[in-house]
């Protein structure tokens, strides 16, 4: 059955945690492989999930990502809550970002997450509210269809 | 024979040793062999360009460093400049199984070199 959730699991990501960035990723990296999924997928699905993780991180107060393991897909749901993003379009552009001096000094900043995000995802929506938060979901398949 | 660009492959430790390394982490992984090189300060530069076995460069030793090389599925991380992480991200790194070097020379020399040596960039 198509849809059906093998497996799903929320983490909470805190804004402003460089002590902990990246362990949400690296725990669901660690779940996929445990599974059996292909290497290649597990490695669209690992960067997709960090550069969402860093972006919360970053750019964020907190937020919540919910991870889903269907027969067929992985689903990937980061909720924030946050400054949120005025123009969706602009933040999508490769090089587009408002990283502050100290974060690039820690590697981020490039303003190439999002377009990471989209490229390694086969489904991909943005949603975001200015003062409020940003919804982002995307969705890697596994399974050929 | 005909010209060609070719690439060659070179092991963690003759990379080591051609720029004067120190193993931090990998001594059992010293016989990785390494075609391909991402090089940069920018994590989501690197995960742009990610090749499974590729040697990551970077200058930043920070913890989001060494998951930034597993998920681009790197075979190691070189740092610049004697830049050695601290214990809990070299913990992290042997985790992860990711074998750690770190030359004392800056990016632009350690690429030169490793290009004249017949490896090359990603992108
Ligand atoms: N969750 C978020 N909340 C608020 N703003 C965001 C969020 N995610 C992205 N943005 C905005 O979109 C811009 C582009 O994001 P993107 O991830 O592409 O680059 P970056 O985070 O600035 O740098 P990089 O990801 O390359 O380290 C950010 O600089 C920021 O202004
Ligand atoms: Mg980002």
């Amino acid at each position: 059955m198509p849809g059906t959730e093998l497996y799903q699991k929320e983490f909470f990501i805190k804004g402003g945690d460089f002590d902990k960035a990246g362990e949400v990723s690296t725990e669901i990296k660690s779940i996929l492989k445990s599974v059996g999924i292909n290497s290649d997928i597990v490695r669209k699905v690992a960067i997709a999930t960090f550069e969402a993780e860093m972006n919360v991180v970053i750019h964020a107060n907190e937020g919540d990502l919910k991870f889903i393991l269907t027969p067929v897909e992985i689903r990937i749901t980061v909720k924030d809550k946050g400054k949120g993003i005025e123009d969706i379009e602009l933040a999508m552009k490769e090089g587009y970002s408002t990283a502050t001096e100290e974060m690039r000094e820690m590697g981020f900043g490039a303003g190439m997450g999002l377009p990471n995000i989209k490229k390694n995802a086969d489904g991909f929506e943005l949603t975001s509210e200015v003062g409020v938060g940003t919804l982002l979901k995307i969705t890697i398949r596994h399974k050929k269809a | 024979m005909a010209e060609r660009n070719e690439i060659k492959k070179l092991t963690l430790s003759e990379i080591s040793e051609i720029l004067d390394c120190e193993i931090v982490l990998g001594l059992d992984s010293l016989d990785v062999e390494i075609a391909l090189v991402l090089s940069s300060g920018m994590m989501s530069d690197v995960l742009a360009f990610a090749q499974p076995g590729a040697l990551m460069i970077t200058g930043l030793t920070n913890s989001q460093s060494v998951r930034t090389a597993d998920f681009a599925d790197a075979a190691a991380v070189l740092y610049l400049r004697g830049k050695i992480p601290e214990e809990k991200t070299i913990q992290l790194a042997e985790e992860l199984k990711i074998p750690i070097l770190s030359t004392k020379m800056g990016m632009f020399d350690v690429c030169g070199v490793l290009y004249a040596k017949g490896l090359r960039g990603v992108c």
